[in-house]
């Protein structure tokens, strides 16, 4: 069975900005899980009540495969995130340059 | 359907012990595990091996796929035993029900089953209503779609059970148009348009991440655009009127003299477009004429003679 629907995005869609709830459904974890990430500093949402970013997205989600997939425990897996930051930030400098596609 | 080959997935002989299919997992997963390999396979072959490994893992399941899989090859046309599923009991759900979507259809119709069918009757005894999970994709644009916006046709597939208690993979085509100015790696929540809820709850959302194909002649830095400008020698030197390529068309910029090689000239506003537009960095490369001619021999030699100039001493240009 197959349904086509057409969906415009507006500008509204674009900027996530999630309460804790919201956020952790979308990354797939338990608000319990995303507290624990707060407390260990490896998320910072702003405000309050907390609000999460595209970017908080987008590292929860990884810190959740790396975990997994690697069965590493949460400092370990603070590390590779960090590495991967820096690695992510070297990569953009070289594109930048014109160094790497 | 094709019948997977979970043993071939993860490189182990079909006796191999549970310490070897974990050591090839891992060996594997660091090799391809797409936030650690940029090879653009990374996300399929991890895939294959997280199912590999999701059955493999499980004696249960294990015990179970041996059971079919006897004198199978990889690719070979399979559909399961009408006896499936019964004298075994799957505990667990398919990765604690992480991107589920993203199984395959054998997966789905070996291992899915039990376990759906169990969530489905145990949440309707209790009138238990849950909104559905969220899911993700990806949708590529180029450059040029993200000056003027795009339409994009997206396939998603998830999971779902049919009268009967099957699992079938349920493909739904999504037409979706990207507004202008989007960048790479902008998240886009569409509300609704995840899993189904289960027992009338509201479906979850979809989330689309967007990323740009790399360009042949822009390099992307968030908003801003990196191009490089080659200049002649004298045009940098004198300074000189240049057109530059912009992804909204050329311009002309004024290339000031006393220019050197790898000065940037910004292009304030000419970036992605937005509320905020990103900026355009016309980065200059300053190209030698050849010396191929006698006339062109000529005039580097008379510089060389004129212009007391030494390459190697500390230099006053600007960058």
């Amino acid at each position: 069975m197959s349904r086509d629907s057409v969906v415009r995005i507006d500008w509204a869609q674009c900027d996530i900005r999630l309460e804790l709830e919201p956020f952790a459904r979308a990354c797939g974890v338990e608000a319990a899980f995303v507290n624990l990430l707060v407390e260990e500093g490896l998320v910072r949402p702003d405000g309050t009540p907390w609000c999460f970013g595209e970017a908080d997205l987008a590292r929860v989600r990884r810190i959740r495969r790396l975990q997994r997939d690697f069965d590493a425990d949460l400092q370990s897996v603070a590390v590779m995130v960090e590495l991967l930051d820096e690695i992510d930030r070297l990569r953009s400098v070289l594109r930048r340059e014109g160094l790497e596609p | 359907m094709e019948f997977k080959d979970y043993y071939k997935a993860l490189g182990v002989e079909r006796s191999a012990s549970d310490a070897d299919i974990k050591k090839a997992f891992r060996r594997l997963a660091r090799k391809h595990h797409p936030d650690l390999s940029k090879a653009a396979d990374a996300p399929a072959r991890m895939q294959e091996i997280n199912e590999a490994y999701e059955v493999l893992r499980d004696p249960q399941r294990r015990a179970a796929y041996d059971q079919v899989g006897q004198g199978r090859r990889s690719g070979e046309r399979f559909e399961p035993p009408p006896d499936w599923g019964s004298g075994f009991e799957f505990s667990g759900g398919p990765g604690d029900g992480f991107d589920a979507e993203r199984y395959s259809e054998f997966f789905e119709t070996l291992f899915g089953s039990a376990q759906r069918g169990r969530t489905r009757a145990h949440g309707g005894a209790r009138g238990f209503e849950s909104q559905g999970q969220d899911h993700h994709a990806k949708v590529m644009i180029t450059l040029e779609d993200a000056f003027v916006g795009a339409t994009r046709r997206i396939t998603l597939q998830s999971p779902e059970l049919d009268a009967d208690g099957q699992v079938h993979l349920r493909q739904r085509e999504l037409q979706v148009t990207i507004p202008k100015g989007v960048r790479a790696g902008q998240q886009i929540r569409l509300a609704g348009q995840g899993a189904a809820g289960v027992a009338g709850g509201p479906p979850g959302d979809l989330y689309l991440e967007v990323h740009y194909e790399p360009h042949p002649r822009y390099r992307v830095d968030g908003r801003d655009l990196y191009v490089t400008l080659p200049v002649a020698p004298w045009e940098a030197a004198l300074g000189a009127a240049v057109e530059v390529p912009t992804p909204a068309g050329t311009l002309e910029v004024n290339v000031p003299a006393g220019s050197q090689a790898g000065r940037r000239l910004r292009l304030k506003g000419r970036g992605l477009p937005g509320a905020e537009p990103g900026d355009l960095y016309a980065v200059l490369q300053v190209v030698l004429p050849p010396a191929s001619s006698e006339k062109a021999q000529a005039l580097y030699r008379q510089m060389a003679r004129e212009m007391a100039f030494d390459a190697r001493a500390p230099q006053g240009g600007e960058r």
